[in-house]
């Protein structure tokens, strides 16, 4: 069986911006975990792991992002995939953004509202990370 | 385990916030007028944004002006270039001492407390902390205090001072202390003797306000809280938000009264030898959430704070609640209003003059969680047989114009028998009096 590759040639994911993307998983999702031990303990350290968590997200994700952009910008062929790429990675920014505002709250303020954002966010950091590395693949070895 | 139940109305509120999100800056609630002065505050719905309103003194130099006061009275500054005057004393041969500095012990928690605290930085003085007494006197009555003179130094953010016969009290920021005190003396003699530790090992609200009981063998001492409504978690709150009775001899104590965000100010109605305080509410309710108070302290009361604001008003944001407290809540006797943030208090002397007689004069601060800034004035409550009796009348005002541009920012109150009202201002460092116009 053959398996055609039709991905365009140089336009893999850089190695590092690999790492990018996929770093926003861990943090996001330990942003949501740390939301779920607050709310089933009241413990409030929990919630400032959770605030602190999605700041890290914010940071990887808006890195990768940004090299997002500058590749969509760059490069001549603006596929399907890397609009969408940069789509899911803003939507995520975007969210997770307002979601460390909500976590900015004191307290019990910040339930029910950043937990569902938490869990909007981890899937959406999932879907640019899949969508990054299975459309575009990761390169740098050639 | 706590499951969520993700109903209508949550998730409409969620689609409801991020659809405003773009907007919030500017939904600080449309600002209607509502009375919220006197006993019986209208309390609207809880609102917050997903940015805390926030308002930030832009602090300028008195220049040439001077506070407003009424018809009939003058005010000057007595002492000026001080290391954050916050509360004050009159001696009784007239002497003023002022407790200098800035204390607080606190890491930021979140993201967010760097950024406010960087915020709310803007709208305070930069001088550093006294850590000091200065005492001030005027020697031959003519209204300037002539003579300014380290009483005593090395203290750790005085701030409650009180007298009783010949021992002067101070409430550090992290203990409660005691300078043997003669008539006349300009300098304290010895280092002070410690009579108990303070909570301090966080200092969120640091300030440790004190007022003698009648007969002096008592000592009442407020601890503000370490959080706003508990982000800092429960354990934080071990012995914080009450007023402590402290046997002024053995350096004992227990809690006399709870629930008390912060009380800032302490002080004794000289008719009924009742306890008073003013109260700092909890913030980013909303602009009309949730009134600052003056009230009496009742012995082994209950005031609320986490669990609810005035008497029986469930924070939500509290968890893990708990409806005995609240059951057991006291209602405040007098609303400042949301945000004033008051910082002094202290009741009136006939020779005050006839308008101002009988009643309490309140320091207050100003806010800043709110985008029309309230506060920032001295006001006077008159009272009659011991209860507060009519609607405030501002005493001092001026110290904020409507763009923003803030001179000062008032702190202590304190009334001179011999007919003068001294407040200090720790923006602006000064400490000002204000006098009838045919007294000196």
């Amino acid at each position: 069986m053959t398996v055609t590759d039709d991905r365009p040639r140089g336009r893999e994911l850089h190695p590092i911006h690999g790492v990018l993307v996929a770093g926003t998983i861990p943090l996001f999702l330990g942003g949501l975990l740390s939301d779920l031990a607050y709310s089933s303990s009241y413990q409030i350290e929990w919630s400032h792991f959770a605030s602190w968590l999605i700041v890290g997200g914010l940071f990887y994700g808006g890195l990768a992002l940004l090299w997002a952009v500058v590749d969509l910008l760059r490069t001549n062929h603006r596929g399907e995939h890397s609009r969408l790429y940069t789509l899911l990675l803003l939507a995520t920014w975007v969210l997770g953004f307002l979601n460390s505002l909500v976590h900015a709250r004191d307290a019990w303020a910040v339930m029910p509202t950043g937990l569902i954002l938490s869990v909007i966010v981890v899937l959406l950091a999932c879907a640019s990370t899949w969508i990054g590395f299975v459309k575009f693949g990761v390169g740098g070895d050639k | 385990m706590t499951l969520f139940r993700v109903n209508n109305r949550t998730t409409s509120r969620l689609v409801f916030s991020v659809a405003l999100a773009v907007l919030v800056s500017a939904c600080d609630g449309a600002d209607v007028k509502i009375n919220q002065q006197g006993s019986e505050p209208t309390l609207p719905e809880p609102q917050r944004g997903l940015l805390p309103s926030m308002a930030i003194a832009e602090p300028i130099p008195w220049g040439d002006q001077q506070p407003t006061v009424p018809q009939g009275y003058k005010i000057s500054a007595i002492a000026t270039n001080l290391k954050i005057p916050r509360q004050t004393l009159v001696l009784p041969n007239g002497d003023i001492l002022i407790a200098e500095g800035k204390g607080g012990n606190v890491s930021p928690m979140k993201p967010k407390d760097l950024i406010a605290g960087y915020i709310k930085a803007k709208g305070t003085t930069s001088v550093e902390s006294g850590n000091r007494l200065t005492l001030l006197r005027d020697a031959d009555g003519d209204g300037v205090y002539e003579l300014k003179n380290v009483f005593a130094d090395k203290l750790n953010a005085p701030y409650g001072l009180a007298l009783v016969g010949d021992k002067l009290y101070v409430a550090n920021q992290d203990a409660l202390v005691r300078f043997d005190y003669r008539k006349g003396q300009t300098e304290a003699s010895a280092p002070p003797v410690k009579i108990t530790d303070l909570p301090s090992m966080i200092n969120h609200h640091w300030t440790k306000s004190l007022a003698a009981s009648a007969d002096g063998r008592l000592l009442y001492v407020g601890i503000g809280s370490n959080s706003n409504i508990t982000e800092r978690g429960m354990v934080a709150e071990v012995d914080r938000a009450m007023v402590w009775e402290v046997n002024a001899e053995t350096g004992a104590h227990r809690p006399y009264a709870t629930g008390l965000r912060n009380p800032s100010a302490l002080t004794i109605e000289p008719q009924s030898g009742q306890l008073w305080a003013v109260v700092n509410e909890r913030d980013e309710l909303g602009p009309d959430l949730v009134p600052d108070y003056l009230t009496s302290v009742r012995e082994g009361g209950f005031y609320g704070w986490p669990y609810s604001y005035w008497g029986r008003n469930v924070d939500d944001r509290v968890r893990p609640q708990d409806s005995e407290k609240v059951a057991s809540a006291i209602k405040p006797d007098f609303s400042l209003g949301s945000h004033v943030a008051p910082l002094g208090v202290d009741f009136s002397e006939p020779a005050m003059g006839s308008g101002f007689a009988e009643g309490a004069f309140v320091g207050e601060h100003g806010s800043w969680n709110r985008n029309n800034p309230v506060g920032y004035k001295v006001i006077f409550i008159p009272f009659r047989n011991g209860r507060p009796n009519g609607p405030p009348v501002d005493f001092v005002t001026g110290f904020r114009d409507a763009d923003g541009k803030t001179r000062g920012r008032p702190v202590g109150v304190t009334v001179d028998p011999r007919g003068a009202l001294i407040v200090a201002d720790d923006l602006a460092n000064v400490i000002w009096r204000v006098t009838s116009i045919g007294s000196r």
